[in-house]
């Protein structure tokens, strides 16, 4: 009697063949090629140059502004505002949606038209762009002011600084 | 014996021509007729047999075909609407008051483009409502359900990137609100801001991707979506009506045959 190869029996469904590795290797790799491509979509979909307005905004001469008073600049997004202790500036963009802000004068305070939040510009014991009321979750933002070398106001819309730092001229 | 126009029609499905366009031939037989639906690539999607209480105003209201209806008209004006626009920061804001004021029936494409995605919008809805009420979303009915609210929400973004398109003072800060309220997601909404605008701000590039939003990737996904929903009515056994459903007639049939039993 010819001898018997001996084959340890496999539990059905547990077999490592060719057909299995195969199987793994193509779906490896789809998977691989399915995390690049979604990868490399993702940073093709994210702009490396962005031509959007720099951030630094040139105000123009200290003298220009009186004291106590607001200015609104819509194009840039930002209040250059004189106060006795100095220059501050506060950016114009609402924190709740994003709505550009208006000074009112006869109310002496920051209203946003959208959905109607209010913030203090002049009013004693409280920090200017604090929240009056409305919807908007964080007071406007105080902005870094500088002085340029040619003596103009500059501030940089990228940069937040504490509240109640003023810029002495 | 005079010609009916039937006639003409017949003789006309008989011609060689008409033959090799349409694979249906002649005859108003039951199997023409529902080769007639079978074998065209459009209208294979539906059942090649309904019965005639499924298409009475009262079940549906038309309200699924309507929405269809001004989809087709959105495509009919969009696309002219696109020979006439630039997606670009100088031109957007004057191409759409050329449409509206220089460019012959431009006025009449841009309302009816216009009205039409209101339409759109509500009908959605209606519809939505429609079928929620009557329980046609139930089994076998669930998944035709699911992309019935994908197709609401390619609706609901067709209609936000197309608001940005006129690029006036509305557009501009509907996108600047509806964009921050995205940037609200936990943890990737500033991710999310930035790669809807391209950029941290609306511009040339978010005009530019809403603009091939609404006009490409938008359009051609909801086609897809609404093929698929008009294929699964007949996979799911046509229109939902409740005296047809198999449930209802078997419950029906056994009171009757006891009745008939008694009596």
């Amino acid at each position: 009697m010819p001898e018997q190869k001996k084959i340890t029996p496999v539990e059905p469904g547990k077999e490592f063949d060719r057909r299995a590795f195969f199987v793994k290797m193509g779906l490896g790799s789809l998977s691989i090629a399915a995390v690049g491509t979604a990868a490399f979509s993702y940073q093709f979909l994210s702009p490396n140059v962005l031509y959007e307005p720099s951030p630094i905004v040139n105000a123009g001469k200290p003298e220009n502004y009186a004291v106590d008073s607001v200015t609104l600049d819509v194009n840039s997004g930002i209040y250059l505002i004189r106060a006795q202790e100095g220059f501050f500036s506060l950016s114009a963009v609402c924190t709740h949606l994003g709505c550009m802000t208006a000074w009112k004068p006869e109310l002496g305070i920051i209203a946003c038209p959208c959905h109607g939040s209010k913030f203090y510009v002049f009013e004693d014991h409280k920090i200017p762009g604090a929240k009056i009321e409305g919807p908007a979750p964080r007071p406007l933002p105080w902005l870094e002011v500088s002085l340029s070398d040619e003596g103009d106001l500059m501030v940089d819309r990228s940069k937040q600084i504490e509240p109640m730092t003023f810029k002495k001229v | 014996m005079a010609k009916t126009i039937t006639n003409y029609f017949d003789e006309l499905r008989g011609t060689r021509v008409w033959r090799s366009i349409f694979r249906s031939g002649t005859g108003s037989s039951t199997l023409h007729r529902a080769l007639a639906i079978q074998q065209n690539v459009f209208l294979h999607l539906f059942s090649t047999k309904v019965r005639t209480r499924m298409l009475s105003f009262s079940t549906t209201w038309y309200l699924g075909t309507l929405t269809f209806g001004t989809f087709l008209i959105l495509v009919g004006t969009g696309i002219p609407l696109m020979f006439y626009y630039h997606p670009s920061v100088p031109q957007a804001y004057a191409d759409t008051k050329d449409l509206q004021f220089v460019v012959s029936s431009g006025l009449f494409l841009r309302n009816l483009h216009r009205w039409s995605a209101h339409a759109m919008v509500f009908l959605v809805f209606a519809h939505m409502f429609k079928v929620f009420y009557r329980g046609a979303y139930r089994t076998p009915r669930e998944f035709n359900w699911v992309i019935g609210v994908i197709l609401l929400l390619i609706t609901l973004f067709l209609s936000y990137t197309g608001y940005l398109l006129p690029w006036d003072q509305l557009a501009f800060w509907a996108i600047t609100v509806g964009s921050n309220i995205a940037s609200a997601v936990p943890g990737m909404g500033n991710k999310i801001h930035f790669l809807m605008l391209g950029g941290n701000m609306v511009n040339a590039n978010a005009l530019l991707r809403f603009y091939v939003l609404h006009c490409m990737i938008l359009p051609l996904v909801a086609i897809l979506f609404v093929g698929v929903h008009f294929w699964r009515i007949r996979k799911d056994g046509g229109l939902y009506a409740h005296q047809s459903e198999p449930g209802t007639v078997a419950a029906q049939a056994v009171p009757a045959a006891v009745k008939g039993v008694n009596s």
